[in-house]
């Protein structure tokens, strides 16, 4: 007990001792505050469900996610052994769902590494370089924000052919820009500031600078805005799915879930409703968890 | 003070131009982000897995005939002459042939964008009529039981799937309840009754004065028109809260107060007349963005739309159609995104 109370009594200190100590008490604090956002955690407590259900899906799922039974079609919410019933070729639902959560654990995964990566090299160069560079760099991006985003991803999943990876590439494609924005505008704040003077008239290569200097300072502005898409980006997935774009069947991604249930949906609502039910809580998840630590991170927009 | 002259003799050859200068350069960054916009659906009709000569030949075309259409089609030329044929093509308004019923891909597209300009259109006055008020009301009593309501509508407009808000529209107020028309735009007796002048039914329908037209297609509009309004109405609503929100803390609204102003005529004579030009913006990008939106909840709803019509063209590898479709689409949002900055530009007076 009073390692603990020791231990929150050096996190909380005025006059950290070392470099690790002020980025651990900075980190404490910043969870401190996002602890009191009681959305915020509920969102985040979502989250560390699903990715505890995806990472013991074998374990949690009552059946195979492929397993069919003819005999036990479409069963209704709460049948014997099914507790969200079965779909139209007696496959346990609530198994697939479980199973499901991989797919979209993973193509967020992707799509969150590929678009803010991209976006802060476009970025980061664009501001730090300048003229023609820049004018050539933003005019790019320019023309990709200007795309309608799903009617590309579109084009481009027509382009590349269906699939996860491809709707993935398609969804990335789409979602660089913004960060690319957002990293320009941070890069060009920083630039003119008087340490990177000093860093520069130390003998430090633009490289450096970039890699060393501007990336780490973008970075929090990036997750805030990141944690924001995730939101998007498992709709616009789902959206991909459901139009037979995205994963293919007999996939148990949630979308193409939705579009098998689709044709029965009047007379069988619960083959539909459930994975829907399931994409509305995630993204939700993500969009409570975003605003929190928007106001962690970035309390300049806070309270809007 | 010597130098005062010369800043007055600025001044006064400054507002000559000053309007036209932020239009040219506008203009100008338009026609590149065009040009951009084509480049990119010429090199994604380029990458196709699919052969475009055995696509118009069908798969049993003789070598001979492949190798003067080849030709025809200008494929052995350089990547950027054939760019320039592209362009000078869709200039003319030119998509080239639908494979699928060896239509123009210009009349398909003509035949089908007024049914999302008509569902658009409702989606966008729906969100609009409702989405202003709750954001002004959300902003003024912020805290209220209103701004919470505000608030849960619009992050549950951010977090669910719009297709599957559809089906379960559809489920409800179509299966159960039995209160509006199911997909597509009329029902089968009523097709084909009014003539087409606009392509949109309701305008059509209303020319004609053929009210049980009128009723019927109203019928069927209703929800996949309210689906796209609440999801402009959460982005509009949210919008106008923190505009209002902006200007409710200036010190021209205490000055107002102060000079004993009714808080009703405080609100939408001076903060609402502030905020006008911003929510123009933000209407005409939403609208935008519901003409794109309306992709998913076309295909729901079994809406014969432009959204539709691209992707089952791309479901049966129509290539020219989903080009076709996309810088269309494309055009159309890039116009809305160009408007709305040029309202910005020339009626805030902030900008000048």
């Amino acid at each position: 007990m009073s390692d603990v109370q020791t231990m929150r009594a050096w996190l909380l200190t005025d006059t950290p001792s070392s470099r690790r100590h002020a980025k651990l008490a900075s980190l404490y604090k910043g969870w401190l505050t996002l602890r009191s956002n009681t959305m915020a955690m509920f969102g985040l407590a979502i989250l560390v469900f699903l990715g505890l259900v995806a990472l013991f899906a074998p374990l949690l799922a009552p059946y195979d996610w492929m397993a069919q039974d003819l005999g036990n079609r479409l069963q209704p919410l709460g049948a014997e052994g099914h507790l969200l019933g079965t779909d139209s070729l007696g496959r346990d639902i609530l198994s697939r769902l479980i199973y499901g959560s991989r797919i979209t654990l993973y193509i967020v995964a992707l799509v969150a590494l590929i678009a803010p990566i991209a976006g802060l090299l476009v970025g980061t160069v664009s501001g730090y370089a300048g003229g023609w560079v820049d004018v050539v760099l933003m005019r790019i991006t320019d023309i990709f924000l200007a795309f309608p985003r799903l009617v590309l991803a579109l084009a481009f999943v027509a382009a590349l052919g269906a699939g996860i990876e491809n709707a993935v590439l398609a969804i990335s494609l789409t979602a660089w820009p913004p960060y690319a924005r957002i990293a320009r505008a941070e890069t060009l704040t920083i630039r003119s500031s008087d340490y990177i003077s000093a860093i520069r008239l130390q003998g430090a290569g633009p490289l450096r600078i970039i890699m060393k200097h501007i990336w780490p300072l973008c970075i929090s502005s990036l997750i805030v805005r990141v944690t924001l898409d995730m939101a998007g980006i498992i709709l616009a997935a789902a959206g991909l799915g459901f139009l037979g774009l995205g994963a293919q069947p007999p996939s148990p991604e949630w979308g193409a879930m939705i579009a098998e249930g689709r044709r029965f949906i009047l007379d069988h609502w619960w083959v539909a409703t459930m994975p829907g039910l399931a994409i509305f809580t995630v993204s939700l998840a993500f969009n409570l968890l975003g605003d929190g630590l928007r106001d962690v991170l970035d309390p300049k927009d806070g309270n809007q | 003070m010597a130098d005062a002259p010369v800043t007055t003799e600025r001044r006064s050859t400054a507002p000559l131009f000053s309007w036209a200068k932020p239009i040219v350069f506008t203009l100008g960054s338009v026609a590149v982000t065009m040009l951009g916009l084509l480049f990119v659906t010429f090199i994604i009709g380029r990458v196709m897995p699919i052969d475009p000569v055995l696509a118009v030949l069908g798969e049993r075309a003789s070598q001979e005939a492949y190798d003067a259409t080849y030709k025809a089609m200008g494929l052995d030329q350089p990547l950027l002459v054939q760019f320039f044929y592209y362009l000078t093509d869709v200039l003319r308004g030119d998509f080239g042939m639908s494979i699928l019923n060896a239509r123009p891909v210009s009349e398909d597209i003509a035949r089908v964008f007024p049914a999302t300009l008509e569902l658009a259109t409702i989606g966008i006055i729906i969100g609009v009529v409702l989405g202003v008020p709750l954001g002004v009301v959300a902003a003024v009593k912020r805290g209220s039981w209103i701004d919470q309501i505000a608030r849960v509508v619009a992050l549950v407009g951010y977090s669910m799937p719009i297709f599957w808000l559809g089906l379960m529209g559809l489920l409800v107020f179509y299966g159960i309840l039995g209160w509006v028309g199911g997909p597509g735009r009329l029902d089968i007796f009523y097709e084909d009754i009014v003539p087409a002048r606009t392509g949109m039914i309701l305008v059509d329908s209303a020319i004609a004065g053929d009210w049980s037209v009128f009723r019927n297609a109203f019928s069927h509009i209703v929800l996949p028109a309210s689906l796209l309004g609440y999801y402009s109405l959460a982005y509009i609503s949210r919008m106008t809260r923190s505009f209002m929100l902006e200007q409710l803390s200036a010190e021209y609204v205490t000055t107002a107060r102060v000079k004993g102003m009714s808080e009703w005529a405080v609100i939408w004579v001076h903060v609402f007349k502030n905020i006008r030009v911003q929510l123009i913006t933000v209407i005409a990008l939403s609208y935008a963005n519901l003409l794109e939106g309306s992709v998913l909840t076309e295909i729901i709803f079994s809406w014969p739309g432009i959204g539709s019509y691209i992707t089952t063209s791309l479901l049966s590898a129509d290539m020219n159609a989903v080009l076709g479709g996309t810088v269309v689409v494309g055009l159309v949002f890039i116009v809305l995104n160009v408007f709305s900055d040029l309202l910005y530009r020339v009626f805030d007076p902030r900008s000048k």
